[in-house]
């Protein structure tokens, strides 16, 4: 059964498009004339719920759509519209075409639906800001630029969206661009994908000469006959841009630094969807992964990045760089999922670490609100009494991630373990395992710093709970965070038989084996809080933190300094690059290039000098080159004509 | 009837203009440079009569009317400018006036 | 031998010789007159190809009006003044006698390959003399004048008119009060 005919489904997924993109520029272009405008003075800041109304038309698209494919048989949840041509060189034909499908309808739900909320969140926090509709303008260009990159059914389109959402990454990063550290961030983050981007064009590029098309079922259905190596090299140098975007090693450098934007940024951006691009993508074109040998190197970088991420968060005490360092090692984990073949549990963390992500970021941002912008969590303490709402909420997103039955995070995380041991990948498995006490411990440490024991705030400042448009976003994420492991309940398996038809099914252990890896990660879960509540919330928590520092002392430091990874990537990439540019300013530019260009000049002063000499001023010597001239030239006619 | 083929004349007229151009190269009084012009426009009007005559029409002699005008104009400029050089070096002589030079 | 073969024999022997003449002559007033000379013979040489109206205008205008101008300059200028036979530019002469008879070679050489220049071939007498006949010389030109060369002819006038006032501003002696005039104007470009 149709619910839509054909050409709706074109009109509405090139819709959910339309509406942020055209939003996007309206605002960038008019935002502060509609500000300043009649309806402006009226309702303060309608910009912005312009643009949450943009985001919120895409996603009641996105429910429809949803709700078209569950209507019809599995093999027919896939729906290719093509919205108009593009390029189309000789046999080289690219379109502007959507692929609708399980996997890009759970992309575009959470891409909208959490946009949403975090659109409405934004209206509040960023409601005494000079920029105020840019930043909407800059969101809904992000959304409009995602929603490009999951809909895309050729590599070329979803590149589109990739550096699109790059873009919008780099100008909301440097959005307080005022702040040299936020600009700075900006570029290092721009910079830093375009390492990835450009490893990522190149993949694009082997692609298209190895298949011929850049059609994403082209692509998947000739990728069993491409041959092994060559499918290696592609999904490598795919998997390179990926590790740029989504911030896994050794390309996750920016994640922290990019902190410095508006924190709805870090929380849509940073945590939620940008930098799930990477895992999404993975799973897009999984047959090319599976066709070579690449998802090793997959699964490995991942765990690494995880155990990484988690080691680094465990010591930070800036509140929001705990949570990038956590979001690292979340995306960690979705490529570990992917690594062992799970591409639906990778795609279901995604999904929950989405929505307690987000929700933590959101928290995070509302304690920056109440607190003047204070991020240092060694200033705070006993929060939830005062802000009861984002305590509240921050404690389900806390919960959830640290893999706390029945919370969100427990299914989805419990699912990847799961999978990697029925592979019988132990070792990317007890890495899993290990950061998942890790992140229970650090997780742990965040939340009981900062709201629980007792209250504890800068000095001067009053601290409030958040306004109703932040809580109207927190609470439903809250709810999300809690019960959103539904939608893959072990035994129903929801998600994962929706995403079969596209990413193939996942295999997790039978019998009692799930229920045992199941006890392990909650007993994990448990030594990580019971740890951190042993080193912070009681009485002799001062002393033994002292102990455990002098015991570890080494690694705490390192971990602290983070682990010296921007001073290696200093000396080794970037001190050569600047002595290269150095080199080239005052060596190759300044001597020989310039040089050059001066010798020109002098040789012409010299011969002008010397050929000047020709001109007499004698008006018979003249006449008589006009003559030579005449003589000459009827001279070559004469030869040629005889 | 003419007996006299075009090409004696043809032969007459570049016999004139080669002297015309070495007079007007080798002498240095201006007027008479001016007039080794004038000589070699003449020249070339024979030339026009001759094609005319070789063409059996006309057009050739209006020609040789714009050339005529042509050269009275260029020879009325001409002159003027001698003699206003003339006022300024008291000479003729081209070769005095060189002062444009590197 | 024709009467018509005579008389372009004395025109051609006339022309040529009056023109080498006024290479050698260091007064300036003889070279005039033997350029009336060559004149002279040129306007016989359009008669007898039957440029009727052309060659009276020779007369006319050329040998007539222009030579007076010059004759008028040369007078003005001092008659009294002969050139000097030093050449101070010592490659001048045998460079331009060597050019310009390669010149007038290749002239010869491309004329005489169109048409044969010993024969009388290449001629369309006829046609030209019944034009002269009907409607007549002077007719048939006035007609091309004012109708296909109309433009060029106004253009011409336009040229004449030109000449006339740009000689009158350069040969007009400045008074001691437009010296002044000029020189304040002068002043006050600079200062602007």
């Amino acid at each position: 059964m149709e619910l839509i005919p054909g050409n709706d489904i074109k009109v509405l997924a090139a819709t959910t498009i339309y509406f942020p993109l055209i939003t996007a520029f309206i605002l960038l272009f008019f935002g502060k004339r509609l500000e300043a405008g009649r309806l402006g003075k009226r309702v303060k800041g309608w910009t912005g719920w312009l643009a949450t109304f943009a985001i919120a038309r895409s996603f009641a698209g996105a429910v429809v759509l949803f709700f078209e494919l569950i209507s019809r048989p599995e093999h027919e949840r896939a729906i290719a519209v093509k919205v108009f041509d593009w390029i189309k060189v000789g046999g080289f034909d690219v379109s502007f075409d959507l692929l609708v499908d399980p996997l890009s309808v759970v992309m575009l739900l959470v891409v909208t639906g959490v946009g949403t909320l975090i659109h409405i969140y934004s209206t509040g926090y960023m409601h005494d800001d000079e920029r105020y509709s840019r930043f909407f303008a800059y969101m809904n260009l992000f959304v409009a630029s995602m929603l490009v990159l999951v809909l895309a059914n050729n590599v070329l389109l979803l590149y589109v969206g990739w550096e699109g959402v790059g873009l919008c990454s780099y100008l909301l990063i440097g959005f307080w661009f005022e702040k040299p550290a936020a600009a700075n961030a900006a570029k290092k983050a721009f910079i830093v994908n375009r390492i990835g981007d450009f490893a990522f064009l190149l993949g694009i590029f082997l692609l298209s000469s190895t298949v011929g098309s850049l059609a994403m079922g082209q692509i998947n259905a000739q990728a069993g006959a491409m041959g092994a190596a060559t499918a290696t090299t592609i999904s490598l140098l795919l998997f390179a841009g990926a590790t740029g975007k989504s911030a896994q090693i050794p390309l996750y450098v920016w994640l922290p630094d990019a902190m410095e934007g508006p924190t709805p940024v870090s929380a849509l951006i940073h945590a939620a969807t940008m930098v799930t691009a990477g895992v999404y993508m993975v799973a897009r074109l999984s047959p090319v992964f599976e066709a070579g040998d690449a998802l090793v190197v997959v699964g490995w970088i991942g765990a690494l990045t995880a155990l990484w991420g988690a080691f680094m968060a465990a010591t930070e005490y800036d509140i929001k760089r705990v949570l990038a360092y956590s979001t690292m090692s979340q995306l960690g984990y979705m490529f570990l999922a992917h690594g062992v073949h799970a591409y639906s549990a990778g795609i279901f963390h995604l999904v929950t670490h989405a929505f307690f992500k987000a929700l933590m970021f959101l928290g995070a941002g509302a304690v920056m609100h109440a607190l003047a912008g204070e991020t240092d969590m060694r200033k705070m303490g006993g929060l939830r009494k005062v802000m009861p709402i984002t305590g509240w909420t921050f404690m389900a997103g806390w919960l959830a991630i640290c893999g706390v039955i029945p919370f969100a995070g427990f299914f989805s995380k419990d699912a990847i373990l799961a999978s990697a041991w029925h592979e019988h990948q132990y070792a990317l498995w007890s890495i899993g395992v290990l950061t998942a006490a890790l992140t229970a411990f650090y997780m742990s440490r965040l939340y009981l710093r900062v709201f629980e024991g007792k209250l504890k705030v800068p000095e001067g400042v009053h601290a409030h709970d958040a306004p109703w448009t932040m809580a109207a976003a927190l609470v439903p994420l809250a709810v999300l965070a809690v019960v959103g492991g539904v939608i893959n309940l072990p035994g129903t398996l929801t998600l994962e038989h929706f995403l079969e038809p596209v990413v193939g099914a996942s295999h997790v252990p039978e019998g009692i084996t799930p229920w045992i890896l199941a006890g392990a990660a909650l007993a994990v879960a448990a030594v990580g809080i019971l740890l951190a509540r042993a080193l912070y919330m009681t009485r002799s928590s001062n002393v033994r933190r002292r102990e455990l520092y002098q015991r570890t002392r080494p690694l705490v430091d390192a971990a602290r300094n983070k682990f010296y990874v921007d001073e290696f990537y200093g000396r080794v990439i970037v001190m050569p690059g600047k002595r290269l540019a150095q080199f080239a300013a005052t060596v190759v530019d300044a001597k020989i290039i310039d040089g050059f260009l001066t010798g020109i000049g002098r040789a012409t002063a010299g011969f002008s000098e010397g050929f000047r000499r020709v001109q007499t001023g004698y008006v018979r010597s003249y006449a008589l080159v006009f003559l030579f001239g005449a003589v000459a030239i009827l001279s070559i006619l004469v030869l040629r004509v005889s | 009837m003419n007996s006299v083929g075009p090409g004696y004349y043809l032969l007459l007229s570049a016999l004139m203009f080669t002297v015309g151009v070495i007079g007007a190269l080798v002498r240095r009084n201006a007027i008479v440079i001016f007039m080794f012009i004038e000589l070699m426009l003449n020249a070339v009007n024979l030339a026009f009569v001759t094609f005319a005559r070789m063409h059996g029409e006309v057009v050739g002699q209006v020609i040789v009317f714009f050339v005529l005008v042509v050269a009275a104009a260029e020879v009325v400029v001409g002159l003027a400018i001698i003699l206003v050089i003339f006022r300024q070096r008291a000479s003729a002589n081209v070769d005095d006036v060189n002062l444009l030079k590197w | 031998m024709t009467w018509e073969q005579l008389i372009f024999g004395v025109v051609f022997v006339v022309a040529l010789g009056s023109s080498m003449a006024m290479l050698f002559m260091r007064n300036a007033v003889h070279v005039a007159l033997y350029l009336v000379a060559a004149q002279m013979a040129l306007a016989l040489a359009f008669l007898l190809q039957g440029a009727f109206f052309i060659a009276a205008v020779q007369i006319i205008v050329y040998a007539g009006a222009i030579m007076v101008l010059f004759l008028f300059v040369i007078m003005l200028l001092g008659v009294d003044k002969q050139e000097a036979l030093i050449e101070p530019l010592p490659a001048q002469r045998p460079l331009a006698i060597g050019l310009g008879v390669l010149l007038a070679a290749e002239i010869i050489y491309v004329a005489g390959k169109g048409l044969e220049l010993v024969t009388g071939a290449g001629a369309n007498s006829a046609a030209l003399n019944e034009i002269n006949q009907n409607p007549g010389n002077v007719k048939a030109l006035a007609r091309l004048l004012f109708s296909s060369y109309l433009l060029p002819f106004e253009a011409t006038s336009i040229l004449l008119v030109v000449a006339i006032v740009g000689v009158m501003v350069l040969a007009r002696r400045m008074s001691a009060s437009d010296l002044v005039r000029a020189s304040k104007n002068d002043e006050t470009l600079e200062a602007a």
